[in-house]
């Protein structure tokens, strides 16, 4: 690791890039009020990123100034709505560097990119007899919407074991492919214990059985580098609100020819060409899943946030949060009583934690008296915590906006925790 | 931070330290599982009943310290009552914690239950300290096998 962040407000000229917390906090006004009187400590990017003012901005003069319905409009307004909005598929186009615009589909978020996968791919290519392979570090998001269309199948749900670290194992993966595997679903970074799956390595695993692999970036992109095209992944899924975004808008990326193939998922407006009673023929990629006036605002927001995203190097965004991860994980285990949770090699800036005989619910009420905002519970992944043997976890997890002083300040409040508790 | 001491008094780490009647009840009437579904929270609570009398209450399972500390000193308090005098502490309980009454003018009644009332200052925490009575006032209207706080 070398040293291309800085802390400070004085950025130190000697190195190549410098990566500025304090000045990316003054661009997030949530960061000028106080919590129960206490400067804002965020430690809760994982369940949703604080917003800039550049994607506020953004989202208030569309509806100040640009503001009208997408779409087949011919009035001033409606063409310029409508650019606005395809202009954001080419945003997040670039963002994912994906090969064409048609590849982006607009969605409430990365739970229901998945939904829509399972229940169009899922549906038309899944039989009695067939498989899905997912993970054991899964959201409920990525494993829920499968088992829904398994069950309907009759097709069989299969889990790729980890280790005691939260780790994949890859071996068991490959063994269970086979001619029955239709699909492979996996999350790239564990909300619940950040580990980071070698996602490449799993795709041209599946790749050489001729499966195709869907990605869960819902905590990657907003943490790592992504280029669905150098991953080869066949599906790509991630919500706008953790990547500073607004909530209620998200993105399913699809391989054209995967996405062309596929049946529509909402029948409604705008995925149509034509209609009448007898038939209906549908819209093409990537209009076709679009059905119904979309979230036009949130498309628009979630461009304005990817653009402020990509303003820095993500390279550097991503060597800053690591340097929060290490600092604060070897911190916290010099405390006795804390067992981290989820110890791979690879993590994103995700820390889950247990404090002996003291319940994560309490440890996040007296870590809030402090102004600390952390999450306390089973981060909807009770598959992980039942492989912990552990009800939940506490959970700090670092964003783009967090410093080296907000470690200081949960190594503080835990021990004040532990204070209360002996 | 007088709120956290407030909220966890000495009694309720006690309580939830040591819980007493903190143990499966094989000869129990009445077995019911409350379920805090969104922190995890997970109890059964075992009643035994002799006419109207609870002669006995248990409970197991796992979750934070306000919702252990209430299920033990719920245990104590009730072992003994009728099931009319539970029904009117259950009232009682569940309108201090959540701020409807004040605590002072029922002191005497509530024993140790008193100490909860700091929970009504942490709104998101009623459901903790509620959990083990919503689940026993099931028991006592029969019906139910599973209490969930959703």
């Amino acid at each position: 690791m070398n040293h291309m962040w800085n802390d400070s407000s004085t950025p130190d000229t000697t190195v190549g890039t410098v990566y500025d917390a304090q000045r990316v906090r003054a661009d997030f006004p949530i960061f000028s009020r106080t919590v129960r009187g206490k400067p804002l400590v965020y430690l809760d990017s994982a369940a949703s990123t604080q917003k800039p003012q550049a994607m506020i901005d953004a989202t208030s003069r569309f509806y100040a100034e640009d503001y009208s319905n997408v779409h087949r409009g011919v009035h001033f307004l409606s063409q310029r709505a409508t650019d606005l909005y395809e202009d954001a598929r080419s945003e997040v186009r670039r963002f994912l560097n994906a090969e064409r615009d048609e590849e982006i589909v607009f969605v409430r978020g990365a739970t229901e990119a998945i939904n829509l996968v399972a229940q169009t791919y899922g549906r038309s290519q899944l039989g009695a007899g067939d498989e899905v392979i997912i993970s054991a570090i899964e959201h409920h998001a990525n494993i829920v919407p499968w088992q829904m269309i398994c069950q309907e199948m009759g097709a069989t749900l299969r889990v790729i074991p980890i280790n005691d670290h939260g780790e994949l194992q890859l071996d068991a993966f490959e063994d269970m492919l086979n001619e029955r595997t239709k699909i492979v679903a996996v999350v790239h970074v564990s909300n619940a214990l950040g580990t980071v799956n070698p996602v490449r390595e799993i795709i041209a695993t599946a790749h050489r059985h001729g499966v195709p692999v869907l990605v869960d970036g819902a905590q990657s992109v907003q943490h790592l580098p992504v280029d669905v095209r150098d991953l080869d992944c066949d599906f790509f899924t991630f919500s706008g609100h953790k990547i500073y975004g607004p909530t209620g808008i998200g993105v399913l990326y699809g391989k054209k020819a995967l996405l062309d193939a596929m049946p529509p998922y909402q029948g409604g407006g705008d995925m149509i060409l034509s209609v009448s009673f007898e038939r209906t023929v549908y819209n093409e990629t990537p209009f076709k899943f679009e059905a119904g006036t979309p979230d036009i605002a949130g498309v628009i927001g979630l461009a304005a946030a990817l653009r402020y995203f990509r303003s820095f190097d993500i390279a550097a965004i991503a060597a800053h949060e690591q340097l929060l991860l290490s600092s604060a994980t070897a911190r916290l285990q010099e405390i006795d009583a804390l067992r981290v949770i989820g110890t791979a090699k690879e993590k994103a800036s995700v820390i889950s934690f247990t404090l002996c005989a003291v319940h994560p619910h309490d440890i996040g009420t007296i870590l809030d008296q402090h102004g600390i905002a952390v999450r306390a519970g089973h981060h909807c992944a009770q598959p992980v915590m039942r492989h912990f043997g552990i009800p939940a976890t506490a959970r700090a997890s670092f964003g783009m906006y967090n410093t080296m002083e907000d470690v200081d300040a949960l190594v503080h409040g835990i021990h004040s925790v532990l204070e209360v508790f002996t | 931070m007088d709120e956290i001491r407030d909220l966890y008094q000495q009694v309720i780490l006690d309580h939830n330290k040591n819980p007493h009647n903190f143990h499966k009840m094989d000869d129990a009437d009445s077995a019911l599982e409350g379920f805090n579904p969104l922190c995890g929270d997970h109890y059964t609570f075992y009643v035994k009943f002799d006419g109207e009398t609870i002669a006995d209450v248990s409970f197991e399972g796992s979750g934070c310290a306000i919702s252990k500390a209430s299920a033990s000193i719920m245990s104590t308090a009730l072992k003994g009552r009728t099931r009319a005098e539970a029904e009117r502490l259950f009232e009682l309980f569940t309108s201090i914690v959540t701020g409807k009454i004040d605590v002072v003018e029922h002191v005497a009644e509530l024993g140790k239950l008193a100490a909860f009332a700091g929970v009504a200052e942490f709104p998101v925490r009623v459901k903790c300290a509620t959990l083990p009575w919503h689940t026993l006032h099931g028991a006592l209207q029969g019906g139910a096998t599973r209490v969930s706080t959703e």
